[in-house]
Order: C-alpha cells, then structure tokens, then sequence
C-alpha cells in the first residue's frame, strides 16, 4: 500500500477543482496508473466549500473515498480551516495553500508550504482561472505523484478548447513556484475569492 | 480488435456508452440528480449515430415513450432516480405484462420521497423488486465498478431483448458519480442477433409454448399489446385458465434463462467462517476488507457480491452459507436484502445485519469491525 497516494483538492466552487481532479485523474490513467475520482455534489460545489479527491495506486483501488489524504490542498480559508483539522497523518500529509486565500494559522507540525497561486496565476500568465492548473504543477512538483510530461500531455487533452497551451504554461510555472519554495509572499493580505 | 486504450470514465457515463455498444438508439427521460450525466451523455451521444433523445415532460412519460420505441423496433433505455423511479412503475408493469423490452436506470440516492438529492443510498431494492403491482417477474442488476456498470448495462440491453423483460440497473450515487480507469473496446458493437431476424412462420406475440421474439409494429405482423391478461394473440380474456398460463409464461422466461441472470462474483477463502454478501458500492469496502484480511493475513473470510438483486441468487447465497458461521450484509438501508438472505439460509448460518443510513458510504473499518468480532 506504500504507492496510493489520496489527494485532496479543497476550496471555493468555480476555482477549478473538480476540473483539476478530473484532469490529475486523466493523467494517472495515462501514466499507467489506477485511479478513482470522486467530489462534492452538494450545492456546496457551486460556491461554498468545494471538494474532489483523487485516489492513485498501482494496485486496484477497491475504496473510492479519501480518508487519510497524503496530499491536501487548499485553495481558500474556508476549506483550510475544515480540511486541516481532519488530517491523520500530520506531518506526513503534504499540505499546500494558496496564501493569495490563505492566511493561516501555519502551525508548525502540520509543515504547510504556502505559494501565492492565484496571485502569480493572474500576475504571469494574465488569467486568474489558471490558478487551478498552476497548483497542480506544485502540487506534481511537491509531491512527485505522475510523470511530469505526461501530465502537460494531459493537461492539453482535458482543457478547454483554445486554452490548452496557457493551462501547460500554469502548471510549468507552478513548478517553478514550488522551486522557488514556500512562504516566499507572506506579507500579503489574505482575500476572499469570489 | 479495436483499439482498447484505458480511459478514465464516470459511472453513469460507463451506463450510456454500453447502452449504445448493446445497440440502444433511443432514450427518453426527465433528468434528475444523481443520474443525470447518463441523460447528458446520450444527449451528447445519440444524435450523432442515428439516434433519438428526448427528453420528456416527466418520468411517466419517459417511460411511456420508451415502450412506445421498443415496440417499434429500438433498443431503449432510461434513467431516473427514487423520486423518478417511483412515477415510472405503472408502466414498468405494463412493459412487463406485454413483454416489452427496455431498460430502466435508477441511480439510487437517499429516500424517501426527495429525501438527499446527492447522498448516496440502497434504499431502493425492495421498490425494484415490488414497485410496480401483481406478482411479476424482474431482473435487476447492481453494479459495484465504472466497468461492472458498462458490461451490465450491455448485458440488460441484450437479456432485455432476449427474455422481452424489462431490466432495471440499480446504480448507486457512489458508482454513478465516481470516476475510474476503465479499457472499453473502441467502436465496439455488442448486440446478440436481432430478434425479428429468427420468426418462425407461425409466429404468435404470446406463443402458450414459450418466449417467442417481438416482432416491432411495421414488420409484417399485427397484433394487440395491451396491459390486461391477454390470449396467444395479445387479445385480453379473463378465461381462468388463460390467465393462469399466462403469468406462469412470463415467470417460466426468468426460471429458464436463471443461470444466465443471476450473476454473483466469490473471493476468499475456500471455507470461510465468515462470509460478506453484498451489492453496489458497498462491494467496495468489503472487497477492501477481505483482500486484507485473507490475501494477506489468510484469514478464512470471504465475499459474495451480487451483481444481480433480482431473481434473487439463491443458490449462490444458500451454497456459501452452507461453509460458514456467519454471513454479514452491509447494506445502506434498514435491511432490505438481507431478509432474502435469511429465507434462502435457512438457519444454515447466522446472518447479522450492518446498516448504513446516514447518506454516507458505509466504510471499511465498519465492516472490519463486526467481522473481527466474529473471527475471535
């Protein structure tokens, strides 16, 4: 059981996270991997506290739900607040926030890595809807979960017609983001997303 | 062979491509939560390949209109959920009495009435079994997989066609709305031959000597189809022994063909102490349960999941319980098939109950937790 890797992608309905869980599942399928995708169906996932969980394994995934996640993101205060709490494996849980949303409290043994997604989504690429696709190149980047070429491959499959080009070019910058490493931009004011 | 690369697929759009692998080129239904991707995907599919979707003024007359295209030839299929499933059962039972193939979907969610539009649930398996009025025969498939839901959505399409019986795929939100790898034949075509291409030139709708194939309106027969016990012709009587002969016919079809209806799958060991029998999405956490507790540590437990509810796999179920102490059904219900369980156990085992109804999946470690009490 060492492969399965449970991701968790939190925050706010129209940030884009059920696309990037559907696109991340897309992409284990074509890096030879087993995969099941789930989410939030509430009216919850139309403006609330949106959620999609990805489940990866080499062996048969027999449970679909998350439940010992092993990697959270979270891209709004809301989801930080009610997802952290939940993690069993503190500390071993790879835990990325985007601080654009997300002020904190960072506490220490939970190691959250906070990157300004949204901010450099919108600052270099010029589209703040791209935020979804840059934090998954922090997520990949972090947590090493599929091949990296594949998932741009991916990436351009899945994406809306026209954009697929500008989604690879989030998610390329957000593998620089996380080289760069976190809590680069702390001195930033935390906002609500819309 | 057509090209076969993995794809990452949703529950109920696994339902509708098989559908249309098993030949099906009408669908007609009144969207609703949690089945509606199956709705949006034949929307997006039919047009395309000659087909026709509509979609109706309410489940009653989706069900209708389904019938109405059966008769004339096509493959059909709808889908619903609770709140849906219950307006279609007037017309599930007349597509029975008639002998009309199709196929219903009833992508299950918490009931009763509206109760959680997303919530996951079982609660329709005695609704599927007895909705509709009078003794009549039904098959019922409950998938546990993306896959489980496209190989028997083709196989209802097809029985459906063989038997003239209307099927109903009980789907769970949980598999409906799931997403996994799944490898489908590309452009495949799964259909068993036309029924209208084999009529024997004494072709009678309801032959007294057995299932005879439907022949659709426009193919050179003509023939009365009608909801009221009917003669060898279709024409009602109320001739005592008709009647009689004529429920035992649409009975005889199911009791024939058993064996290639009742479909169950069994892993474990060869003689567990304790056996899981369940269905749907609950297969899931016992499967997890069980590969842990005999691949691993080679415990005698096992698990016999049943991708069909109805005609209710009797021989299966009596078979395990047979080996085993205890026989334990999850269910996300207050205990539907479980009482089935118990009539064909016969006391050969104790059966214990585990019920989920909360509107969440029930888990692994529930599951493990009342097994590992009856292994120490």
């Amino acid at each position: 059981m060492g492969n399965r890797q449970e991701i968790l992608l939190t925050g706010a309905g129209g940030q884009g996270l059920i696309l990037a869980s559907i696109i991340l599942a897309h992409a284990a399928v074509n890096d030879n991997k087993n995969v099941v995708q789930t989410q939030s169906y509430g009216p919850e996932a139309r403006g609330g506290a949106s959620m999609a969980g990805v489940i990866i394994d080499i062996d048969t995934i027999e449970y679909p739900k998350v439940v010992n996640p092993t990697v959270l993101l979270c891209m709004n205060q809301a989801s930080f607040n009610k997802y952290l709490p939940k993690l069993k494996r503190v500390g071993e849980c790879i835990v990325i926030v985007d601080s654009t949303f997300v002020s904190g409290p960072f506490r220490e043994e939970y190691k959250v890595q906070s990157y300004p997604i949204t901010k450099v989504a919108k600052e270099k690429v010029g589209k703040e809807v791209v935020a979804n696709m840059l934090a998954l190149g922090v997520v990949n980047a972090a947590a090493g979960l599929l091949d990296r070429d594949i998932f741009r491959e991916s990436i351009f499959e899945l994406a809306p017609k026209g954009s697929g080009e500008i989604n690879q070019k989030a998610f390329d910058i957000g593998y620089s983001l996380y080289e760069q490493g976190s809590g680069q931009d702390t001195n930033q004011s935390a906002q609500t997303p819309q | 062979m057509p090209e076969t690369k993995p794809v990452l697929m949703q529950g109920n759009e696994a339902c509708a491509e098989g559908a249309i692998s098993a030949g099906v080129r009408f669908y007609a239904g009144y969207p609703i939560t949690p089945s509606t991707e199956v709705a949006e995907r034949m929307a997006v599919r039919l047009p395309d390949i000659g087909g026709v979707f509509i979609q109706m003024e309410d489940e009653i007359a989706s069900m209708a209109a389904v019938i109405g295209a059966s008769i004339g030839g096509m493959r059909t299929l709808t889908a619903t959920s609770g709140p849906g499933f219950s307006l279609k059962q007037e017309n599930i039972g007349y597509a029975i009495m008639a002998e009309i193939p199709c196929v219903i979907v009833n992508v299950q969610r918490m009931g009763p009435s509206t109760g959680v539009p997303t919530a996951p649930s079982q609660g329709d398996v005695m609704q599927a079994r007895w909705g509709t009025h009078g003794d009549h025969p039904v098959i019922v498939f409950s998938p546990a997989s993306v896959y489980e839901t496209y190989y028997l959505t083709v196989a209802a399409v097809n029985l459906s066609q063989k038997l003239r019986q209307p099927i109903i795929l009980l789907l769970d939100e949980v598999i409906g709305h799931m997403r996994e790898k799944v490898t489908i034949p590309k452009g495949s075509k799964l259909m068993v031959e036309k029924a209208s291409d084999k009529v024997p030139a004494d072709w009678k709708p309801y032959d007294d000597k057995g299932l005879t194939p439907l022949v659709p309106f426009g193919f050179g027969h003509y023939y009365h189809v009608t909801g009221l016990f009917h003669d060898q012709y279709g024409f009602p009587t109320g001739d005592p022994q008709q009647v009689e002969r004529s429920l035992d016919r649409i009975h005889e079809k199911l009791e024939k063909y058993r064996d290639e209806v009742a479909l169950t799958n069994y892993i474990g060991h060869k003689e567990p102490r304790v056996v899981i029998v369940t269905y749907g999405c609950t297969v899931r956490s016992a499967r997890a349960v069980v590969k842990k507790a005999y691949w691993n540590n080679r415990q005698p437990v096992g698990l016999l999941s049943l991708q069909t509810l109805w005609p209710f796999p009797d021989k299966e179920v009596q078979e395990i319980a047979k080996k085993a102490d205890v026989v334990i059904v999850p269910e996300m219900n207050m205990g539907q098939i479980i009482g089935e369980v118990e009539r064909h156990v016969k006391g050969e085992a104790e059966v214990i109950p585990l019920n989920r109804y909360d509107g969440e999946m029930i888990s692994p470690e529930q599951i493990s937790d009342i097994m590992g009490r009856w292994l120490s």
